[in-house]
């Protein structure tokens, strides 16, 4: 089987509109986190968001190509775009025939049918606009990136809530290992902050009145947050070869569900998803140095990862690494094991451990090392980026700094 | 505390919760009635409805049964009867 090199990189999200940029916050521990501007929130309980802020589709698409796409699928070309050019892919009709791109989306372009269902519902209009299909379509972030580069290779969507990007990078991965592609593209992207999905989300009531604080004894709850990250993926060889710049290799994908509730996490099934990553990757756990937690913030996710984390590390839970990066780019939903994927491969290779932002209080229930507030200097050879959905679909990458 | 108001927060617990209204009394905790965090928050919705009010979160972090829920549900149904005089006399 092939080893799997990172190429390209690409993320927009309140970080940042280009990678380096989001990696310039996450070093400097900045959250992106602030009053939620695109949507009127009056009307919730909570007020803040990590929103791509100011942002328009121009600069970025034609007026008239933009009417075809929501901003969730948006985000996944940006990035997308991103991701390819700095990869220096150079295309051939048999590498456009062969590609792939696997993307992860949980809610879609749910914003467009929103303003579609005001206006029947609402406003007693008999019509809604006819391209909230297409719009809404979770799988438009894939389809419009095949049509931007005209990849005609297989492409496909994954939507597993918290965890979609995360099946959608493992997923490419182990296609590219196995040579069923020469190169993916691979991600999640976006874009929740509309009204009726915000009012959706105060009624589970995890959203946090204030921002995300992961592990600290005081957190009160996630914040929503929206991009994309997108990631290119080659065979190792390949990519030496050709003289691309390697990021960081992914070495290794863990699937599991927990079997037990709709919502609330279980630690059984989160340390099952971090085990057969690491078996998948032929690492043994004393060797992860730094761990991108799924870290949402909410009291039940953090406290059952620290359970989760220590079942699988044992007397090593101690000493690894841990932060969420959740804390700065918010919970960006099926974009989110994308950017946090994007976070570790960043963190491997410029030896710099993102940290986890707004900590303020030592947890009991969270006693792990969550390199609290400032980011730390320190090589490390192994991660794992976790994501745990709910639904009970875990998904866990592991990585390895080359 | 009305004899009115105990029946329909018993009722919406059981409506919500889908178990007969005798096993809801007013000194049932939720974790004897087997009521998860998912349990709670889709009473808290049917409470809101019921009785036209707004739960706060920070209201309910330390209810932990039926009694609790009443007394919760009594204050704010006081506050919000204070809040309308008040616009009422303006």
């Amino acid at each position: 089987m092939r080893r799997v090199a990172i190429t390209g990189l690409g993320a927009i999200c309140a970080l940042g509109r280009t990678t380096a940029e989001v990696a310039e916050s996450l070093r400097q521990g900045r959250s992106g986190i602030a009053p939620i501007e695109s949507t009127d929130a009056s009307q919730l309980r909570f007020r803040n968001g990590a929103e791509v802020r100011g942002y328009s589709h121009q600069g970025y698409f034609d007026d008239r190509r933009a009417d075809f796409i929501d901003r969730f699928a948006q985000f996944a070309v940006i990035a997308a775009r991103e991701a390819v050019a700095s990869a220096g892919v150079e295309w051939t009709s048999e590498l456009r025939e062969t590609a792939a791109i696997v993307t992860g989306s949980c809610v879609g372009g749910q914003s467009t049918e929103d303003v579609g269902f005001y206006d029947v519902y609402k406003m007693g209009l008999n019509r809604v606009h006819p391209l909230t299909i297409p719009k809404t379509m979770a799988n438009a972030g894939a389809s419009h990136i095949s049509m931007e580069f005209g990849i005609t290779g297989p492409s496909y969507t994954i939507s597993t809530a918290c965890s979609s990007a995360g099946h959608a990078i493992g997923q490419a991965f182990w296609m590219v290992r196995s040579g069923m592609t020469d190169l993916a593209l691979a991600g999640g992207s976006e874009a929740p902050f509309s009204f009726g999905i915000l009012k959706a989300w105060e009624a589970m009531r995890v959203v946090s009145p204030e921002t995300c604080r992961p592990f600290s004894k005081d957190r009160r709850g996630m914040v929503l947050g929206e991009g994309a990250g997108m990631l290119v993926l080659e065979p190792l060889e390949a990519a030496v070869a050709r003289g691309a710049t390697v990021h960081a290799e992914i070495a290794g994908f863990g699937m599991s569900s927990d079997a037990c509730h709709i919502t609330q996490p279980s630690a059984d099934g989160a340390a099952k998803a971090m085990r057969a990553a690491m078996r998948d990757a032929g690492v043994a756990p004393e060797a992860i140095g730094y761990v991108n937690a799924h870290g949402t913030g909410t009291l039940a996710n953090d406290a059952t990862e620290t359970v989760a984390l220590k079942a699988v590390f044992g007397a090593h839970a101690g000493k690894v690494a841990v932060s969420s990066t959740k804390s700065m780019h918010g919970h960006a939903l099926g974009a989110a094991a994308a950017l946090e994927c994007l976070a570790t491969v960043l963190a491997l290779r410029d030896g710099v451990l993102p940290p986890t932002a707004n900590y303020n209080i030592p947890d009991p229930e969270c006693d792990l090392d969550v390199i609290p507030n400032h980011a730390r200097q320190q090589q490390v050879e192994w991660a794992i980026s976790n994501s745990f959905a709910f639904g009970g679909l875990n998904a866990v990458l592991a990585l390895r700094k080359t | 505390m009305s004899d009115d108001l105990i029946e329909r927060v018993r009722k919406s617990i059981a409506t919500s919760k889908r178990i007969p209204l005798e096993t809801v009394t007013i000194d049932s905790d939720f974790q004897q009635l087997g009521i998860d965090s998912m349990d709670a928050v889709e009473i808290l919705f049917a409470l809101e409805n019921e009785f036209d009010i707004n739960i706060p979160d920070d209201e309910v972090r330390s209810v932990r049964g039926v009694r609790d829920m009443c007394v919760g549900v009594e204050k704010l149904l006081a506050a919000k009867a204070a809040a309308a005089e008040t616009q009422a006399g303006q």
